[in-house]
């Protein structure tokens, strides 16, 4: 296997709305399946894409938030969400789906994957990384 | 008259370029990402509560459901089905789209 990066996927945008989200979670898989050390960051409208409760029988779209719950399971552990732009939204993390993933050096301890973070903590989470993908 | 609104107050000005031209009477109709502007304890819900006094505030419910927002909508504003969508637009004269 050629070299680990780092990688943080910047979710911007809100889901069902544009396909941005969804085609985020797609790159999200084939980065773990290409076992790369992968994160995510939701900000702004992004931070919907994880909002519990999403219903979309009616609309008759696909609901793709339950796949965030799985991500654990691929070794996507770190899911950073930013604390603003959860405030301006009116939201809070119990309004966030309870996304966990089992610590396997810790006798499958199940730990909490979301991360808040201010604006400052994104700028130099961002600097840290090898790749940024955007969406 | 009916007005729409398609994008989030988040991202856009549109819900406020609404509000802002929104005469007495009118209806004004959240979809898509819209259905934002009805979250209660958001930065813009002030700005949405205060226009019901002079207008009427719907949602469209597949919108809202799909989104979660479902138990955070700001009270009096009425979620309507795609068959009252259709019911907005047959009852007033004219629709005026803010994309």
């Amino acid at each position: 296997m050629s070299e680990t990066k780092k990688f943080l996927y910047v979710n911007r945008k809100a889901p069902y709305g544009t396909v941005y989200a969804l085609e985020s979670l797609e790159v999200v898989l084939i980065g773990a399946a290409f076992e790369q050390d992968v994160q995510l960051l939701f900000m702004d409208d992004g931070v919907f894409q994880i909002a519990k409760g999403q219903d979309t029988a009616e609309s008759g779209m696909k609901n793709f938030s339950p796949t965030y719950t799985a991500l654990g399971d691929y070794e996507v552990t770190k899911m950073y969400v930013d604390k603003e732009s959860l405030e301006e939204r009116g939201l809070t993390v119990d309004d966030l789906l309870p996304l966990v993933w089992e610590d396997e050096d810790d006798d499958y301890a199940e730990k909490d994957s979301i991360i808040l973070v201010s604006r400052d903590e994104i700028a130099a989470l961002m600097e840290e990384q090898d790749v940024v993908l955007s969406f | 008259m009916l007005h729409t609104v398609n994008k989030s107050p988040f991202t856009n000005n549109s819900l406020e370029s609404c509000l802002d031209c929104v005469a007495d009477g009118a209806a004004v109709l959240l979809i898509e990402d819209g259905v934002y502007g009805a979250l209660n304890g958001s930065k813009v819900a002030d700005k949405v509560k205060a226009a019901m006094g002079k207008v009427t505030v719907y949602a469209l419910s597949a919108d809202v459901k799909a989104r979660g927002i479902a138990d955070k909508v700001i009270d009096g504003i009425k979620l309507v089905d795609y068959a009252g969508f259709v019911d907005l637009t047959v009852e007033n004269d004219k629709v005026q789209a803010w994309l």
